[in-house]
């Protein structure tokens, strides 16, 4: 009694739908988002991190090679905890590199780049990063360059 | 202990109201197994209130309506629904599923409630159309039928699943002759053949007098009168007269309840 | 003024009333989905009226959706030399608000209205009354495989649009207007998220699905059987879910976009 004209037609519906699901994941947005779970995670502290935010990307000349997986306080230092997850293919950084937060543009979000030092050994499971740069503010920037203009 | 007993259906001290207006203020009724039995009263009394009271559509404020023992009102949602398989009910325009044919609708009760084959289901639903004269109009869909041949398909359908009663909700209204002829002796051929409980409500006076073994009319939300059709053609009420008859005035008024006329006419009613 | 309160405390109580009627019906109908299983045939044929028949205005609206956000976000995008971002622009617009929001009103106007008619219209004409009497619940029969139908088809015609209006954007992104097909693909991949942009996007859609089929059965099983109640029923299911999609939205961005 049911005609089949329909179950087709539903049939076709519905593989349209996933098929529109599928493109917008795999396509439209970063599906590495499934595959970044395996890395190896590295701390650095930061005086500041600014606008830094958990999942921002970390680049080594320009690549994404990780994302940021935590941000934590501590409570001595007053310094920010920074957990970076580097992606396993990465596996030979140099473990005196040295970590800056950057903005993308003038006023894209905040990223940490990082540059290779010279050590012989590599970066792994629990490294400290010890060379950091904290985040420009660009108030503090203002205020520098105002304060230095007045002492003229 | 009911359930033997000879009534089918037993109403007592049924009070129904809707707002402020009591529809029904204590009304006792028996049906008897078996016999048909026929509910007039004028457009207005809530028959058709009474055969949704029956079948737990609404619900009484007051008194006890038992159906074959069982007190509908008191019902659970499952018993409820268990009651009603076996009542059949004709709706004033047949109600029937509009989207599928005459077939399927018949069929309907029987793929909902029952797990026989297809082919048993044919064999069924060909004898139940059969019965009301349109096997022949199987593949029609229902906006293609007139409204006697709708209601004959209704009639087919509320007896699929072979109930112990079918109430009628004005099976004769807007029919033309030969379509009424045909209802009228398919009611009562219905009722002798499968041995059905019928509950007619209606307001044909003629056509439910000619078929009814019981009557019993309605009126102000009351038991006017109730005897066999012969007991009431000789009913000293006058009342019942004017009904039966059709008389245009008595002593229910041709008009509707008013201001003196002068004073109206005059505007001076405050 | 008492007149005015009067009339505010009239509303009030009614505006209560059918929420609370509302709710009792969905109550009821969702206690008919575990019987849809054995039988999903029912819910297929209504996944027919209800999503494949919305599918060429959902695709046909999509199409030029994207099309115009590619044409406007070009001509704003040129100004800062920035037309690289045209891809992640459409894209995000589409599946974080676009999508789910348009495909939603389009969906009330589509489907909901057609299925408050059909079942005001088989409360009208005794059928729903009928099947009570045939003991069968129309809620469970006609209702919940409605309901269900709906809720599934939303969100597969949400993503039908988004993907389609995708599309329509890099036809005249790319094809017309010259922006980098590398640059339009990348960026948009780069900055679009599945969990917080796609993931969050099916979420709305399935709400609004809900909300609107929600909306479109109980206002055609709780209309006035009259042809004139019918009809006011279906404006007030295209009214209501429209506005419901509008509302809701607003809320669920706040909830999830922070």
């Amino acid at each position: 009694m049911y005609s089949k004209t329909v179950q087709v037609w539903v049939g076709i519906f519905v593989m349209a739908g996933m098929a529109s699901l599928l493109m917008l994941s795999m396509k439209v947005s970063n599906i590495s988002a499934f595959t970044e779970t395996d890395g190896y995670e590295v701390t650095a502290n930061f005086a500041n991190i600014g606008g830094l935010k958990v999942r921002s990307p970390v680049s080594m000349a320009g690549v994404v090679i990780g994302r940021v997986a935590k941000i934590g306080f501590d409570r001595e230092s007053y310094e920010a905890v920074v957990t970076i997850k580097i992606q396993n293919q990465y596996d030979n950084i140099p473990e005196d590199a040295s970590v800056s937060i950057f903005t993308a543009g003038l006023l894209g979000e905040q990223y940490i780049d990082m540059e290779a030092g010279g050590a012989e050994e590599f970066l792994r499971q629990g490294s400290e990063l010890q060379l950091t740069q904290s985040a420009i503010v660009l108030e503090q920037i203002i205020g520098q360059f105002i304060v230095s203009q007045a002492d003229e | 202990m009911e359930s033997t007993s000879n009534h089918l259906i037993q109403i007592r001290d049924l009070v129904y109201r809707r707002g402020n207006r009591a529809i029904f203020d204590g009304v006792d009724i028996d049906i008897q197994r078996g016999k048909l039995t026929a509910i007039m009263g004028p457009s207005g009394t809530g028959k058709t209130t009474l055969l949704r009271l029956i079948g737990g559509q609404l619900r009484p404020d007051e008194g006890s309506v038992v159906v074959d023992g069982q007190n509908v009102p008191d019902l659970k949602y499952g018993a409820l629904y268990e009651l009603r398989k076996r009542m059949g009910m004709l709706f004033q325009n047949g109600a029937l599923l509009t989207d599928i044919n005459v077939f399927d609708n018949v069929a309907f009760p029987l793929r909902e409630h029952t797990d026989l084959s297809e082919s048993m289901i044919r064999d069924l639903v060909l004898m139940k159309l059969h019965a009301v004269g349109l096997r022949g109009a199987r593949d029609l869909m229902p906006s293609e039928l007139s409204g006697g041949m709708s209601r004959r398909v209704a009639l087919a359908r509320a007896i699929a699943l072979d109930p112990m009663m079918i109430m009628y909700d004005e099976p004769f209204t807007g029919q033309d002759p030969i379509s009424m002829g045909v209802l009228v002796s398919l009611l009562r051929s219905l009722t002798d053949a499968l041995g059905l409980t019928s509950v007619v409500v209606s307001h044909d006076v003629k056509e439910s007098l000619s078929i009814a073994d019981y009557v019993y009319v309605i009126s102000e939300g009351k038991v006017v009168e109730h005897g066999t059709p012969s007991t009431l053609e000789q009913s000293t009420s006058p009342w019942v007269q004017q009904f039966i008859q059709g008389q245009s005035d008595g002593p229910v008024p041709f008009h509707f309840p008013a201001p003196d006329y002068a004073e109206d006419l005059l505007g001076n009613n405050s | 003024m008492i007149g005015f309160l009067q009339r505010l405390g009239a509303t009030t109580i009614g505006v209560n009333e059918r929420l609370g009627r509302g709710s009792l019906f969905l109550w009821h109908v969702l206690g008919g989905f575990p019987g849809l299983l054995p039988r999903f045939q029912l819910v297929i044929q209504q996944m027919y009226s209800v999503g494949v028949l919305s599918l060429l205005i959902i695709a046909v609206a999509g199409l030029f959706v994207g099309m115009v956000l590619a044409l406007q976000g070009y001509n704003t995008l040129v100004d800062f030399g920035a037309t690289e971002s045209l891809g992640v622009m459409v894209a995000l617009s589409l599946v974080r608000e676009l999508g789910p929001v348009v495909a939603g009103l389009l969906f009330a106007g589509r489907a909901g209205s057609a299925l408050t008619a059909e079942i005001g219209l088989m409360k009208a004409t005794e059928q729903l009354s009928a099947m009570e009497m045939m003991a069968v619940d129309p809620l469970h029969r006609i209702v919940a495989p409605r309901f269900l139908a709906g809720i599934l088809s939303m969100p597969l015609l949400a993503a039908i649009f988004s993907a389609v209006a995708i599309i329509g954007g890099h036809l005249v992104g790319v094809e017309l207007l010259g922006v980098d097909e590398g640059a339009f693909w990348s960026q948009m991949q780069a900055k679009v998220d599945l969990y917080d942009d796609i993931a969050n996007g099916v979420i709305k859609s399935i709400v609004f699905g809900f909300v609107i089929t929600w909306i479109a059965v109980f206002e055609g099983y709780d209309a006035v059987p009259t042809s004139e109640g019918v009809s006011r029923a279906t404006t007030n299911t295209v009214v209501h879910g429209s506005l419901a999609v509008l509302g809701l939205d607003f809320i669920l961005t706040a909830l999830m976009f922070d």
